[in-house]
């Protein structure tokens, strides 16, 4: 039985996709064979982040409707061959996901893979909520910003009431904090939430803490996951937060400012 | 058209129900004879006439029930009227008094010390009493919650809430009851939704974006100077919140 993961946060443009990609991608590296399916019905994009846009055929949506098998739609990764893809369809909308559909999609995806990742649209409507309803683990990505944290926190409240887990009164999806676009400089001026703020108002076990990085931008306009940048820190960050995930103890890193020349050689610390 | 928050409180509260209790002379009828009846009363007016002068009084007619003496209880009460007094209630009437007693605008009043005959019946079905305890005990029953209580959650309880977690900002909990919450309060937190002056909030850390008893609510922004991290307590005095800590 595969364990499924939903990348959901409420707002949009926080990282959901770009997490999504770098997690199954993670996984997949580590020997997890690993399937990460696209949930934005309408607004197809994390193909263009795992660099397999070109080879798309047929789409999640086909596979629901019976126009296609599973087989015929999931793409492999080219750089990892433990990495499946299974993309949204662009020409439709979120209408047409059905519960039913979902749930034999991921029914048959849990046969042959470990992990299945679902990438979940923002907001809270339709999409959202089949991307979250069948989950076991939820990664919820937030930026160090009010807003954000608040939406997460109503994505919180529905992952606990309206996901299978809690209609069929099983263990509660687990939850975990995905802190992203963080920036320790704006933190210490005061003009961002610090790790700390964002744990008091949310109270979750925090899995990682993504730093703000240019790597970021540079990875999805080249279609490779950034957790293959293994030189960049949000690559990195990526790196510990699977590694975390699969039961390993990895310090928190990115938290605190980055300490020039002399601040390594004359901070103490 | 500009809304003054001070104005629409008054619309608000044009009216209110509130419990008191108070006190009026019962006057226990043991005869069914309406002349001697209308004799007493006359000579226990004269004693004192300002103190009878159009008293409210509740007529208890348990005793005459009780040795089965018919009495025309429309006739009994216009006896009263004309004496000055006002029947504002009966007690330990029969069906067919009670009936009448509606019927003249005067409503009926439970016995607390049963009446003889129906003693007997009460104590062949005791869960008639059992039934009105647990009919009171529902009420004050309390809510337990110890997940988070997420923003766009709502929470109702007809008694007693309690919160073992935090509240998040953008989440409502109610209650007709008191609220306790042994964590951060950031939501909005309504006790005494029915009208339950004496319902209290207690909170270990108060950053509520609303706090409201018994419809009277103050928004966060009229709480700027609370200290936070403190354990507080909310009740209502003369209308007003007030909120103290509870150290």
């Amino acid at each position: 039985m595969a364990r499924i993961i939903v990348v959901t946060s409420g707002k949009g443009g926080v990282g959901k996709t770009t997490t999504s990609a770098a997690i199954a991608m993670g996984l997949a590296k580590r020997g997890h064979k690993t399937a990460v399916i696209d949930f934005d019905v309408g607004l197809r994009n994390l193909d263009l982040i795992m660099g397999c846009e070109r080879r798309v055929v047929y789409d999640f949506i086909n596979v629901i409707n019976g126009e296609a098998s599973l087989n015929q739609a999931l793409i492999r990764d080219k750089h990892c061959d433990q990495l499946y893809i299974l993309p949204a369809s662009q020409t439709r909308d979120k209408d047409a996901l059905s519960q039913e559909g979902v749930g034999k999609v991921l029914e048959e995806l849990s046969k042959d893979f470990q992990y299945v990742v679902c990438d979940s649209p923002a907001g809270i409507e339709r999409g959202a909520h089949l991307a979250m309803y069948y989950a076991d683990d939820a990664f919820v990505v937030t930026n160090p910003e009010v807003s954000s944290v608040r939406d997460s926190d109503r994505m919180l409240g529905l992952l606990a009431s309206k996901s299978r887990r809690a209609e069929r009164n099983e263990e509660p999806i687990k939850e975990y904090l995905l802190l992203s676009r963080y920036s320790p400089e704006r933190v210490k001026i005061g003009d961002m939430l610090s790790v700390n703020d964002v744990q008091d108002i949310l109270s979750l076990h925090l899995l990682g803490v993504i730093p703000e990085s240019k790597s970021v931008l540079t990875a999805s306009n080249s279609g490779v996951p950034v957790i293959l940048d293994e030189k960049s820190d949000a690559g990195q960050a990526y790196a510990d937060i699977v590694a975390r995930y699969l039961g390993e103890e990895r310090p928190h890193r990115f938290i605190d400012e980055k300490k020039g020349l002399f601040g390594k050689l004359f901070g103490g610390k | 058209m500009t809304t003054d928050p001070q104005n629409t409180l008054t619309k608000a509260t044009a009216i209110e129900f509130k419990s008191n209790t108070f006190t009026v002379p019962v006057l226990v009828i043991s005869s069914n004879d309406l002349d001697v009846i209308n004799d007493q009363i006359q000579k226990k007016i004269q004693i004192a006439p300002d103190f009878f002068k159009n008293s409210p009084i509740v007529l208890d007619v348990q005793s005459i029930n009780k040795n089965n003496l018919p009495i025309d209880f429309t006739k009994l009460t216009n006896v009263l009227r004309e004496a000055g007094l006002l029947p504002i209630g009966i007690r330990g009437g029969n069906g067919l008094q009670n009936k009448i007693a509606i019927d003249l605008g005067i409503p009926i009043h439970s016995v607390h010390n049963s009446p003889v005959i129906e003693k007997k019946n009460l104590e062949d079905s005791p869960p008639k009493i059992k039934s009105s305890h647990s009919e009171t005990a529902l009420n004050t029953q309390a809510t337990l919650i110890s997940q988070p209580v997420r923003s766009g959650q709502r929470i109702y309880a007809t008694g007693d809430l309690i919160i073992l977690a935090q509240v998040s900002a953008g989440a409502e909990i109610m209650a007709e009851g008191n609220i306790h919450v042994y964590n951060t309060l950031r939501g909005r937190a309504l006790a005494g939704v029915q009208g339950n002056l004496g319902a209290r909030i207690f909170c270990s850390d108060l950053q509520a974006e609303l706090i409201s008893i018994a419809g009277t609510y103050q928004i966060s922004e009229d709480m700027r100077g609370i200290v936070r991290n403190k354990p507080v307590q909310i009740y209502l005095q003369e209308h007003t919140l007030i909120i103290k800590d509870t150290a």
